[in-house]
């Protein structure tokens, strides 16, 4: 039985896995203790459950234990991993090499480490989303400390070259952090096969709890230090102080558990619908995808429907299929995505965009609704829009001058 | 952000979607906003040469809900008035009577700017000389 509303925004966040919940409920209730307290057995049961939790969490990621370090989210593991290595490292060099579709945490993470004498460079991206590892290399100079490339984007899906990139900062003696905050549980990811120094990654994308989150930072080849940005007990070996929220750890633990045990089911699944979810809305005229459809996330398409504006679009139905648009027509700035901006797209196509991301509780059903629902209201849409009139009669738009307001 | 029930209804059922003649002499129109700013509206009236009267109006429009309800709702106001009773819509009745949050301002504004354009259109068309409109100020 098809349920309304249908989840396809799980770019933003994924429902729990009950599998999941079911693991932290003892640690709110009976099991509810410190994991700092040393000296009875509440926090001992404590230290235990977040000890597990953080091999679950290093396992998925080919890590060691002990180079976990627990965080708020991704968020919190950006801005520590970021701005922790321009403290730490600023004897030897004060500029970073970012690129301009990172996640805000990122960006705005930067432009702070500039006002504090800083030097950032932001890369553009190629048409599909990806850096021009040429452009990267020719980026390096003498005072570059890190390159903060994410894993995969939260748009579009775009997964980049991570291997080729961390070879490169290899090759130069600089530091690579990735937000792996997409990518982590829904594609393999080894930080040693893929070269990684730190990354930062989130329960609340892969089936665990809001509020947990981690950042992985390299304990060998090289020793990779952070200065912490929370001062207080010294938890976390001295990276991030602050009480351990035991039941997100012992959530995020067993979210991980349960990517790496359903990964190559779950993709395989996941990617079918998705590909019938593209393939069916791709027949709608001018329709277009947005980034890489070579090196993308398997649960993930984003599709620009040209004269049609994003948020008039998702009022045909998201009563029933919750969807995120590009467009921004909400905001004061008027502006669409900056990132599908970034890949060249003209401000139309921008503002025409919708994102998808399905999870491992996707149906078929809810694929086949979502595609009637969405073609049925794009095609109405144009029947209203005075720019698929144009289009239809052969008016080049870009020949009118429009009052821009 | 919740829309109200009557964008909601305009979004549904919008009201004079469509074309009139524009290279008719008793046609206005208007043709206002920009693809790149995310709304574009295209408001069009037929006006009765010898009353003054504004007998048809329809309109097309790329934009959120919020700027298909306040064009429907325009077409609607517009149809049976006089030019000059026309020129009096206010972006602020869209807005009172759609309840448009803030936000959403820029939308009523699209709307009367489109009204002035068609009207001015239907001016210059006739031999009459185009008004000259203050500039809006919400935009």
């Amino acid at each position: 039985m098809l349920k309304l509303p249908i989840y396809l925004d799980n770019n933003a966040t994924t429902p729990m896995d009950p599998r999941v919940l079911e693991t932290m409920t003892p640690y709110f209730l009976q099991h509810f203790g410190n994991a700092a307290s040393r000296n009875h057995p509440f926090g001992w049961e404590a230290e235990e459950a977040v000890d597990y939790a953080r091999e679950q969490v290093a396992k998925l990621i080919g890590a060691d234990p002990k180079e976990i370090i627990f965080t708020s989210g991704a968020t919190e593991g950006d801005n520590l991993g970021i701005k922790g290595i321009f403290e730490m490292y600023a004897s030897k060099g004060n500029h970073i090499i970012t690129a301009t579709t990172e996640h805000k945490a990122v960006l705005d993470t930067c432009k702070h480490i500039e006002k504090s004498g800083g030097e950032v460079t932001y890369l553009k991206v190629q048409p599909d989303g990806l850096v021009d590892l040429k452009e990267l290399e020719a980026a390096i100079k003498p005072t570059t400390i890190l390159i903060a490339i994410m894993y995969a984007n939260n748009e579009i899906g775009t997964v980049m070259p991570i291997k080729e990139i961390s070879a490169i900062a290899r090759k130069h003696g600089v530091l690579l952090f990735t937000d792996g905050t997409q990518a982590v549980g829904k594609i393999p990811v080894d930080v040693n096969k893929d070269g990684i120094d730190l990354m930062a990654f989130t329960a609340h994308k892969m089936y665990g709890p809001k509020g947990v989150g981690a950042l992985y930072v390299r304990r060998k080849n090289p020793r990779v230090k952070v200065t912490a940005q929370m001062d207080g007990g010294g938890h976390e070996r001295g990276m991030r102080s602050g009480t351990l929220n035991v039941p997100g750890i012992v959530g995020f633990g067993k979210a991980c558990e349960l990517c790496m045990q359903d990964m190559a089911t779950d993709t395989q699944r996941i990617s079918i619908f998705r590909d019938k979810l593209e393939r069916e809305l791709m027949k709608l005229e001018e329709a277009y995808i947005n980034g890489s459809t070579e090196f993308r996330l398997p649960h993930v398409t984003n599709i620009s429907f040209k004269h049609v504006e994003g948020e008039g679009l998702l009022m045909g139905f998201n009563k029933n299929i919750a969807l995120s648009s590009g467009s921004a027509c909400t905001s004061a700035s008027l502006e669409p995505s900056y990132v599908l901006k970034a890949l060249g797209l003209g401000d139309d196509l921008a503002h025409s965009s919708l994102r998808f991301g399905l999870s491992r509780f996707t149906t078929e059903e809810e694929i086949d609704y979502t595609i009637k629902a969405i073609s049925e209201t794009v095609l109405k849409l144009r029947e209203m829009s005075p720019l698929w009139e144009m289009y239809k009669e052969g008016i080049d738009l870009n020949s009118i001058e429009w009052a821009a307001h | 952000m919740a829309y109200s029930d009557k964008v909601i209804d305009h979004y549904q059922n919008p009201k004079n979607v469509g074309t009139l003649d524009k290279s008719s002499k008793s046609v206005g129109t208007g043709l206002v906003g920009a693809p790149e700013c995310g709304d574009v509206m295209r408001l069009q009236i037929q006006v009765d040469d010898a009353t003054g009267v504004i007998t048809d109006a329809k309109f097309k429009t790329f934009g959120c809900g919020s700027a298909i309800a306040s064009s429907s709702l325009a077409t609607e106001w517009l149809k049976g008035k006089s030019v000059e009773d026309a020129l009096k819509i206010d972006n602020m009745d869209i807005v009172e009577e759609l309840n448009l949050p803030p936000v959403k301002i820029h939308c009523s504004v699209l709307a009367e700017d489109a009204i002035k354009a068609a009207i001015n259109d239907y001016r210059v068309k006739n031999g009459q000389e185009p008004i000259k409109f203050d500039e809006s100020v919400v935009h």
